[in-house]
């Protein structure tokens, strides 16, 4: 192996651990506060891939300009599934939500099959990602080397709401304890949908990112990521932001690795994920960052 | 300022409350004293909105508010403490202050230093995570924290439970405090002697129903009273 190689898929295993870091944010984040594993968050990200190839190919928009209504439609897709799926069931057991949530993940797989089939289309390519830039021997597509900074800005921005701001606050008061919030004026309602609109809009970025990495679009496309970012927030932890992100990177370097440097398993790609989700789960159940219990009688 | 007629309450498939009536005057301390499952939780809950009341009337200062949403509830001026203090675990001591405070605009800086002149424990504590206080001083912060919101009327749902029996004392005269700045106070107490102690006026509840009422000395000297609920703490 040279040296270039090396460096070459070293940087890719960023790029890809930072994509699923994005998605991971988002499940949890709402897994945070509802304690619901959102299944259909994968689907979004499928459905705001599929949003870009219809503003850009099919109305011929300008990049940024579809990269905003698709940032929009995504939103608008998370809250009216929150709205939908989640919201009627606020009060019933954890189990009837969860199932929602694989019923709405199946609704919305099978909603893109029937109206968009299941064909693959091209994602539009946008100049400005897929440009390839060449370090020394490495050549490199601009979106590969953006996709870590984009990641770790939306992180702190995703933080800073968290941390530093009234509706964040809201937000840690709601996922600790939702009838005590309320007796603080706090509307439930509002929060939850906060945490959906910001998962959504990472998903959406996500998908843009995705696609002109991976240029095929299909209705199936969110299913093993969705699991594989899943798996990535509970390596980190599920419910800390900062953790999904560091396992959003590991996961993502581990599998460029396996297919690296032990390239006859390169067919296990994607098993590497499971795998990691089954050592998490036997050795450190919460995870790398896992909450801090602090509870006290 | 409160006035309930006649509130019946059905909490899971059981009549809680049947048929109380209750008045609190303004800037007083009532109390409601009574055993376990009295119905005393249910009736501060069903006042702040949280469950359901079957039927009957809670007036506060002159509007129906039976049937509101807790949000508006707390924006009228009514607050909770809830029972078990239910501090946000995961928050700081300051930013459970300024959650109590979630529905005002205006500045709050000042309000969070009066709850840190009644409770300086509070400041030295002050960028702590909640979960690490005492019980004590969890208590001081779920008081703190529903006096952010400039409450007109404070509910406490037992502010004593639990915790070692110099700390009642200084809840107690916290309460004291609280009402002589100007708030109303309706406190659930379990330690009925001394809830009486303070109240201007007392409700005895007994399954669903009130049995007794009168003013807080009155109820204190009451034999059947006494034999059911003091014991022979009077002594």
């Amino acid at each position: 192996m040279t040296i270039e190689l090396f460096m070459q898929q070293l940087a890719n295993g960023i790029s890809i651990g930072s994509l699923y870091a994005l998605l991971a944010i988002g499940y949890t984040m709402v897994y945070g506060i509802l304690r619901l594993i959102n299944f259909a968050h994968g689907d979004i990200f499928m459905m705001a891939a599929y949003f870009m190839v219809f503003s850009i190919i099919n109305f011929k928009l300008p990049w940024y300009i579809g990269a905003v209504i698709v940032i929009v439609a995504s939103v608008g897709l998370g809250l009216l599934l929150e709205r939908t799926a989640y919201r009627p069931l606020r009060d019933a057991p954890r189990m009837s939500i969860m199932i929602s949530a694989i019923g709405a993940s199946f609704f919305l797989e099978n909603l893109a099959t029937y109206l968009f089939t299941g064909v693959p289309k091209g994602f539009p390519d946008i100049k400005v990602l897929t440009k390839p830039v060449s370090i020394g021997n490495i050549s490199l597509s601009v979106s590969t080397i953006i996709t870590p900074f984009v990641t770790i800005i939306l992180l702190y921005v995703v933080l800073f709401i968290t941390n530093k701001t009234k509706i964040g606050m809201a937000m840690r008061a709601v996922s600790k304890d939702f009838e005590t919030a309320r007796l603080m004026g706090i509307n439930i309602n509002k929060v939850i949908a906060t945490t959906f609109i910001i998962g959504s809009s990472l998903a959406a970025i996500g998908a843009i990112l995705w696609g002109s990495k991976y240029p095929s679009v299909m209705p199936l496309m969110g299913v093993m990521p969705g699991l594989k970012c899943f798996i990535a927030a509970v390596l980190g932890g599920i419910g800390n932001t900062t953790g999904a992100v560091l396992g959003g990177f590991i996961l993502g370097m581990a599998e460029i690795m396996l297919v690296t440097f032990l390239q006859p398993l390169t067919g296990y790609r994607d098993a590497i994920a499971f795998v990691i989700l089954i050592i998490v789960l036997l050795v450190k159940p919460t995870g790398l960052l896992g909450e801090k219990v602090t509870d006290k009688v | 300022m409160l006035k309930i007629n006649d509130l019946h309450v059905n909490y899971g498939g059981i009549a809680a409350v049947k048929g109380i009536s209750i008045h609190v005057p303004e800037k007083s301390i009532v109390t409601l004293i009574g055993a376990n499952g009295a119905g005393k939780s249910t009736t501060l809950r069903a006042i702040a909105g949280l469950v359901k009341a079957a039927s009957g009337e809670i007036i506060f200062q002159g509007e129906n508010i039976l049937g509101k949403d807790t949000i508006d509830i707390v924006a009228k001026g009514i607050t909770l403490v809830p029972e078990g203090r239910r501090v946000f675990a995961n928050l700081t001591v300051l930013e459970n202050l300024k959650i109590g405070a979630y529905l005002r605009n205006d500045n709050i800086e000042e309000d969070i230093y009066k709850v840190y002149d009644l409770f300086p424990r509070l400041k030295e504590r002050e960028w702590q995570l909640a979960g690490t206080l005492s019980g004590g001083e969890q208590q001081m912060l779920a008081v703190g924290r529903a006096l952010m919101a400039k409450p007109k009327l404070i509910m406490m749902d037992e502010p004593s439970l639990g915790l070692a029996p110099l700390v009642v004392n200084n809840i107690f005269e916290i309460i004291q405090e609280i009402n002589k700045q100007g708030t109303t106070i309706l406190l659930i107490e379990q330690n009925a002697n001394k809830a009486l102690k303070i109240a201007d006026y007392g409700y005895v509840l007994e399954t669903g129903n009130l049995s007794f009422e009168g003013k807080g000395l009155e109820l204190l000297q009451n034999e059947k009273i006494i034999d059911a609920y003091l014991g022979t703490s009077k002594n």
